[in-house]
């Protein structure tokens, strides 16, 4: 698990990740670009994200769970 | 055994679409198609903690830089654990001062190795050769390159390979032996007598008709 560890907390790059999906729909392109991460890395981490249900994937793009969002505040 | 040297026959080819996967790696479970739109150089090690290998993943640390200038990725590869990629990383990190920037795959079972043709048993039947894939935006395998596991290999050739590449797709053209950047190119070979003919009087340098460079 990159994004998450086995603690259930998201990691640097997976909090990272979380913030940008704050503001609403985004698709991983936006998300590495606001986050500094390389595309594949955030295209692996909101795969793993969502899988725990800490976002939701609306077709190319992904937004927060109210679970994602609890974990963040 | 039998299975492994069936399954190390399979090899796959320039022009061909990269074989698909999904693979543990230091940097999570990471997909082929996680890579889709940039460049991807795979390249797969011997094995974790030994020297030519060390050697070699400093060189590629220090040409990450100047890959990523040109959008290419890299991603690592041998049969090794995480466990001992991570080991291995931090090991070359603590006593070379280099820090791994790029992912490497824990091919345990020799799913990856096997699909991309790394394993030659005429070599080793357990350990991966020294394999560059080279693949461009599309997935497309574009360059396939085989070392032997006493010879290292050469950064400057691998970066070579990749301006060569992006220069051919951007500008439709050859590249000749030896090519650098800022080099003449090679404008590709015309297919009747008629372009053959045109092709003369174009201003290209030419040998005869058949071989023309020009300036980018």
């Amino acid at each position: 698990m990159a994004c998450i560890s086995p603690d259930g907390k998201p990691t640097e790059s997976g909090t990272k990740m979380l913030r940008a999906l704050q503001a609403g729909l985004k698709s991983p392109e936006e998300v590495a670009q606001e986050t500094g991460l390389p595309l594949f890395r955030v295209r692996s981490g909101l795969r793993e994200i969502t899988q725990a249900g800490l976002a939701e994937q609306k077709e190319d793009r992904y937004k927060l769970s109210e679970k994602g969002a609890k974990l963040i505040k | 055994m039998e299975e492994i040297k069936e399954q190390a026959g399979h090899m796959p080819r320039i022009g061909e679409p990269a074989p698909a996967f999904e693979a543990v790696t230091t940097h999570g479970v990471l997909k082929l198609e996680d890579f889709k739109g940039s460049w991807l150089i795979l390249f797969s090690h011997p094995a974790d903690f030994t020297p030519v290998c060390t050697t070699e993943f400093i060189a590629f640390s220090e040409i990450y830089p100047e890959l990523q200038k040109r959008g290419v990725e890299l991603l690592g590869l041998s049969v090794d654990s995480v466990s001992s990629h991570i080991a291995w990383a931090r090991n070359v990190e603590e006593k070379t001062k280099v820090k791994i920037p790029f992912p490497i795959i824990a091919d345990l079972n020799k799913e990856v190795s096997l699909a991309y043709g790394m394993i030659h048993p005429g070599q080793s039947k357990t350990e991966t050769v020294r394999c560059v894939f080279i693949i461009d935006p599309n997935q497309k395998i574009r360059t396939i390159l085989y070392y032997p596991l006493t010879t290292g290999r050469n950064m400057d050739e691998i970066l070579r390979i990749v301006d060569a590449l992006q220069t051919t797709d951007k500008n439709g053209v050859a590249t000749p032996a030896n090519w650098r950047p800022g080099d003449k190119v090679v404008v590709p070979p015309p297919n009747t007598q008629e372009m053959a003919e045109e092709r003369l009087k174009q201003g290209y340098e030419c040998v005869d008709w058949y071989l023309c460079r020009k300036k980018l």
